[in-house]
């Protein structure tokens, strides 16, 4: 017997669609068996997830705002993930754009609302941006490993906020307790049909970056990048400036985040701003396909599942981390799935039978 | 003797990055980059740490946490040898795996002790001779065993790769893996092998930290070292001796500041913690500055291999 | 099965690369002491052939004989373990070792390297069969031909009898050929299989004893070389009556379109690659540029189009100088410029993205605001498409899934749209079929005749001397000479190739 790999020149839309669905089914089907074998019953254990993510009103808009930090951030990284630039920064530049509008937060509450919100959406924006410059300003300049420069400044970002948290931000009315103050109501993200506003930017957000990526001169030539620079280069694409614009604006995107996490949910900074979105939101990014609108589909199954996890755990017992586990499941999966659809696997069984016949 | 217990203390903050290095240095000689380090060390830490707890057996504590990181790194060559995946998601994937597999089971052991005996099994041991060297042996030569086997692991690296022939069909499946295949040289064997024993170091680094340096379990115990280990490979040329110096040297930003609070010197602690990621950035960016042939990553890195490929 | 003389045998071998038949059926018997050449264009199959000769491909059908026993390969392994060895048009050598360490990869040879006593053996093979190599060189220092000698002593040492050279003539000066061929009769004396791969009648009418045609995925016909001639072979291996002689468009102009002074560039290890090169080129000439593999032909090429660094010298053209713009520079200041780059996937084109945004590529810099048109791209694309009569299920069809010739057309279609003054192609018909070859010199004695100067960079030297006006040599990253292609010869080339100065027919 003999296993040969074919290649395949095409495949469909929908076997393509077809492969990702098996992926996820899979995925949720290990994972029950897992959960079978700590000794719950997978079918219960999921209908409580669904259950816990979407059971009632405050489900649902539970479930919203998880999302809505993770299909921003998603749509940054996806900029700088269609130009091939692993930036998985995404968690240092929320940190310092929330860092950048709490500034603002704490400093200019006397200003009027909509003009303080605005300030802290451009600092957060800012904020952002500056920590996804400095590593594009390295890689186009030197080819420096962007992975490990953007993840090291994750925790630089963090060490930061834990300095601010204990050190000259301490609220001295936490009676000693390390806390940033909270921030005064002229700071905090209005409501809109029940959500914080957070929801209209994250939706002006899709739209935009789907408009360009897709029809914009820039997101043309980040795209070519991506696909080779000596092409780019050829085609008479400055390389340097467009991968620092590429990433002052991936940057810049999850920076938002950081504001609308501090001013919409926190209503503070603290060195948790993030609750891992950054991460979460590359396995988020890579499953929409870097495709905005898959994007917000994948980001809310997401949030759903953490919302859920967090359910299931006062149900069931199982640790909140099961859901950080499911996830890179499925990711695996998806992964793994993406070989179907280029090879096709063929066995040869005549090949078993002749070789025994040449050793006779 | 400041600077003797300094060093000294910098080696022991250095052996769990050495091991990583090392597993991360196999990996990527074998032509893939497993960014997957973090979380294989903390799924080696906390399995490691599990295992001890329950047997209280240090051999024990120590195989598992090598084959809790081989698996973490055999889901990663499944991935990428045989299905041919993303190389670089796929070692994302693997490290939001391993942190939330780590807090997941260390879940229950958060505040557990091991026993005295099992601590004892790791206390430091004079070399008979080589200990009595004057400044060098305190600081070399009088460790814990783990910290030994970094300097042979590092050794027996270093003689495998450039000396082997094993060790140069291995660099060439790294390089230029149409030409090892032409030259018969087995390359998917190759690339599991390599990958998994590299997954295994990193299970050991990871061990290290939550058996004998830390030695509780905590939450995200590895604070990133597996990413300081990944620069590390870059930084250490991709050669197992020069990961030796960059692991140790590392290992002395870890506890610098830690080290300075008693001596007057006032830098807030905070800006010290700052410190091996500071200083990964700047080495990271020296290293690109300057490009040599002979310092260049192996060549096929990050490259799926298909032989039939036109 | 065993037809009397045959060594090695493949009948009815089929391989099927996603919808393309690569080989149909294919049959070959080669005897012991022969040198057998498979003729065919490119594409005929010849290639994906011997790879499943070799092990790196598994057929889909078919079997394969060697002696009197049937084998099947898995892997290349297998396949040297019968005492076949290839030598690929790509060589496979690691880069970063040195010619020793290349000879005992992957052979059993204990656990550590002991290399002299491997050295000793190896010197042996290389006295046995004439061959130098200096086994501590390592391989990035290697020239082309150096690689090659490494190739057979590698595949020698393994202890092949069935050799199968693809292509080996293709990047050799005329000089090194003879070499290599003194090389193959002597592995034919040791009684050695021999098989050639060409697709140029004058070498196989030199060497072989026997020759097997292909066309198109089939075997056509097996020949003694004693009872055919070019012509007929030419006919077999294209399918019909083909004048395969390049014609020559004669140069009208002396108008010069560019002046290159004493231009010099270094690479990223901070060698000099280009080392003071001067020519000019006049209106409706094409300008041949011959030299081994590596001389400096692409930093050329690329230092002209603005993608590679000039340390000193001048670009002149039509009175400006260029040296030191940019692509972007070139294409806001309207310079009437086009490059065909050698790697057309890598840098021409995009590979995953369709006609009409490759097309788009050239375009958009045009367009105004912040927004690119792809309406006006898709419909040059559909123009383009139907000009040059590319094949491809649509425009909207990623061109990776192409052939080489089409995609070669799309590219070449886009560059001659902008109606450039001066064409710039590297190696543009490497790896094409004739009927493109010759679509392709047409297009370009097309351009010619509109006043097109055009450097021609390629590595055969038949259709330098049939296509061009002058040929321009370098080696080394240095002019060797610039030789009138009407008089000139290839002996004459080849040591120029090979940094011999030459003065005669210097125009």
């Amino acid at each position: 017997m003999q296993f040969r790999l074919v290649k395949i020149a095409e495949t469909s839309k929908k076997k393509q669609t077809f492969i990702f669905l098996a992926a996820i089914l899979l995925a949720l089907f290990t994972t029950g068996l897992f959960i079978m074998f700590l000794g719950h019953d997978p079918v219960k254990v999921y209908l409580s997830l669904v259950n816990g993510a979407f059971g009632s009103r405050y489900r649902i808009e539970q479930t919203l705002i998880k999302a809505i930090p993770l299909i921003i951030t998603s749509l940054g990284i996806a900029i700088a993930f269609r130009m091939k630039f692993w930036n998985i920064g995404a968690e240092g530049q929320i940190t310092m754009g929330a860092f950048c509008a709490s500034y603002l937060a704490l400093n200019y509450s006397y200003l009027p609302r909509p003009v303080l919100l605005s300030l802290m959406l451009l600092g957060g924006f800012i904020g952002g941006s500056i920590w996804g410059i400095i590593p594009a300003f390295f890689k186009a300049k030197w080819g420096t490993n962007e992975t490990i420069v953007t993840l090291m400044m994750n925790y630089v970002a963090l060490k930061w906020i834990i300095y601010l948290q204990y050190g000259p931000w301490k609220d001295p009315a936490a009676l000693g307790f390390p806390k940033i103050p909270n921030f005064a109501e002229n700071a905090i993200l209005p409501k809109f049909l029940g959500l914080h506003i957070g929801w209209v930017i994250a939706l002006f957000l899709v739209i935009s970056v789907h408009i360009f990526m897709n029809y914009s001169k820039k997101g043309f030539e980040i795209a070519v990048i991506g696909e080779s620079v000596n092409t780019a280069r050829y085609a008479g694409i400055e390389i340097f400036k467009t991968i620092v614009l590429a990433m002052f604006l991936s940057g810049g995107i999850c920076g938002l985040v950081g504001m609308i996490q501090a001013s919409g949910v926190n209503l503070t900074l603290s060195k948790d701003i993030t609750g891992g979105v950054g991460y979460t939101a590359i396995i988020t990014a890579w499953l929409g396909a870097l495709k905005p609108h898959w994007i917000v589909l994948v980001s809310i199954l997401f949030a759903a599942l953490v919302q859920g996890s967090s359910y299931i755990q006062t149900a069931f017992g199982i640790s909140a981390a099961s859901a950080q586990l499911l996830e890179a499941i499925i990711l695996f999966f998806v992964l793994g799935s993406d070989f179907f659809a280029k090879y096709r696997l063929v066995i040869d069984w005549k090949g078993l039978s002749r070789k025994k016949e040449n050793k006779l | 003797m400041m600077t003797v217990a300094f060093l000294k203390a910098a080696i022991i903050a250095g052996t769990p990055l050495l091991f990583a290095t090392l597993g991360e240095i196999l990996t990527e000689k074998a032509g893939n980059l497993n960014l997957g380090v973090e979380g294989m060390m903390l799924m080696g830490a906390v399995i490691g740490f599990q295992m001890g707890y329950s047997t209280n057996s240090p051999i024990l504590a120590m195989v598992f946490a090598a084959l809790a990181g081989a698996i973490g790194a055999l889901i990663f060559a499944f991935l990428t040898v045989s299905l041919r995946a993303n190389q670089v998601v796929s070692g994302l994937a693997l490290t939001i795996f391993g942190t939330g597999f780590a807090s997941f089971a260390g879940q229950s052991l958060v505040g557990l002790k091991m026993t005295d005996a099992f601590n004892a099994s790791f206390k430091t041991i004079k070399i008979p001779g080589l200990g009595d060297i004057p400044f060098l042996g305190e600081i070399f030569f009088n460790q814990d065993i783990f910290v030994y086997l970094g300097y042979i692991t590092a050794i027996i690296l270093g003689i495998y790769l450039y000396k082997t022939s094993k060790g140069l069909n291995l660099r060439a499946v790294g390089e230029n893996p149409a030409a090892a295949d032409a030259a018969s040289v087995r390359i998917t064997r190759y690339k599991y092998i390599h990958i998994l024993l590299g997954g295994a170091l990193c299970g050991l680094g990871g061990a290290y930290l939550s058996l004998v340096y830390v030695p509780v379990w905590q939450e995200n115990i590895t604070a990133g070292r597996g990413w300081i280990a990944v620069a590390l490979v870059i930084f250490s040329a991709w050669n197992p001796y020069k990961a030796l110096f960059g692991a140790y040297l590392f290992g002395g930003l870890d506890i610098i500041g830690f080290r300075l609070q008693g001596t007057g010197i006032v830098i807030s602690q905070y800006v010290f913690d700052m410190m091996p990621y500071l200083v990964t950035i700047v080495i990271l960016v020296i290293v690109s500055m300057k490009k040599d042939i002979r310092n260049a990553p192996p060549k096929a890195l990050g490259e799926p291999y298909f032989r039939e490929e036109r | 099965m065993n037809n009397g003389s045959a060594y090695v045998s493949m009948r009815d071998i089929t391989k099927i690369f996603g919808t393309v038949k690569a080989t149909d059926n294919m049959n070959l018997d080669v005897a012991e002491g022969e040198i057998h050449a498979l003729l065919g264009e490119n594409g005929a199959g010849k290639s994906t052939l011997m790879n499943m000769l070799s092990g790196i491909y598994i057929p889909d059908s078919g079997h394969i004989y060697i002696g009197d026993r049937e084998v099947r390969f898995s892997s290349p392994r297998d396949s040297i373990n019968a005492g076949v060895g290839m030598i690929h048009q790509h060589f496979k050598l690691v880069e970063v070792l040195t010619a020793l360490e290349n000879i005992l990869l992957g052979f059993k040879i204990g656990i550590f390297v002991k290399k002299n006593d491997q050295k000793r053996l190896i010197q042996q093979i290389m006295e046995k069969y004439q061959l130098e190599v200096d086994l501590d060189k390592y391989v990035y220092d290697m020239s082309v031909g150096e690689k090659q000698t490494l190739e057979i002593l590698k595949t020698l040492y393994r202890g092949a009898r069935i050799l199968i050279l693809d292509e080996p003539t293709a990047v050799l000066t005329p000089q090194e050929t003879v070499k290599l061929f003194k090389i193959m009769r002597r592995m034919k004396e040791q009684g050695c299989s021999v098989i050639f791969i060409s697709h140029k009648m004058n070498e196989v009418m030199e060497i072989a004893d026997k020759i097997t045609v292909l066309r198109k995925g089939r075997t056509i016909d097996t020949l003694d070389k004693g009872n055919t001639d070019p012509q007929e072979l030419t006919e077999l291996m294209v399918g019909r009556p083909v004048d395969l002689s390049i014609k020559r468009v004669d140069k009208t102009s002396d108008n010069r379109v560019l002046r290159v002074k004493n231009l010099r560039a270094d690479n990223e290890e901070k060698l000099e690659v280009l080392k003071g090169i001067s020519f000019d080129m006049f209106q409706g000439e094409i300008l041949g540029v011959a030299g081994i593999a590596g001389s400096g032909q692409k930093e050329l090429c690329e230092a002209l189009a603005g993608l590679y660094p000039i340390k000193e010298g001048e670009i002149n053209f039509k009175g400006e100088n260029l040296a030191g713009r940019s692509p972007k520079e070139f294409i806001t200041r309207g310079i009437s410029m086009s490059f065909i780059p050698e790697d057309r996937l890598g840098m021409g084109l995009v590979a995953n993205m369709d006609i009409v945004d490759n097309i788009l590529l050239k375009q958009y810099h045009g367009n105004k605001g912040l927004f690119v048109k792809r309406k006006p791209a898709s419909e040059k694309a559909k123009e383009i498409v139907k000009k040059l009569e590319i094949k491809t299920p649509g425009v909207h069809h990623p061109i990776k899934n192409l052939s080489g010739g089409n995609i070669q057309k799309v590219l070449l279609g886009r560059e001659l749209d902008s109606h450039p003054e001066l064409l710039i192609t590297a190696y543009p018909v490497r790896g094409l079929d004739i009927n493109t070859c010759l679509k392709i010199y047409d297009i370009l004695n097309g351009e010619k005749k509109k006043g097109v100067s055009i450097l021609y960079i390629a590595e055969d030297l038949d259709s330098l001397l049939g296509l061009c006006d002058r040929i321009m040599v370098i080696s080394h990253g240095e002019i060797t000479g610039i030789v009138d292609a009407r008089v000139a010869t290839k002996e004459q080339l080849g040591l120029m190739m090979l940094g011999n100065k030459e003065v005669d027919h210097a125009v």
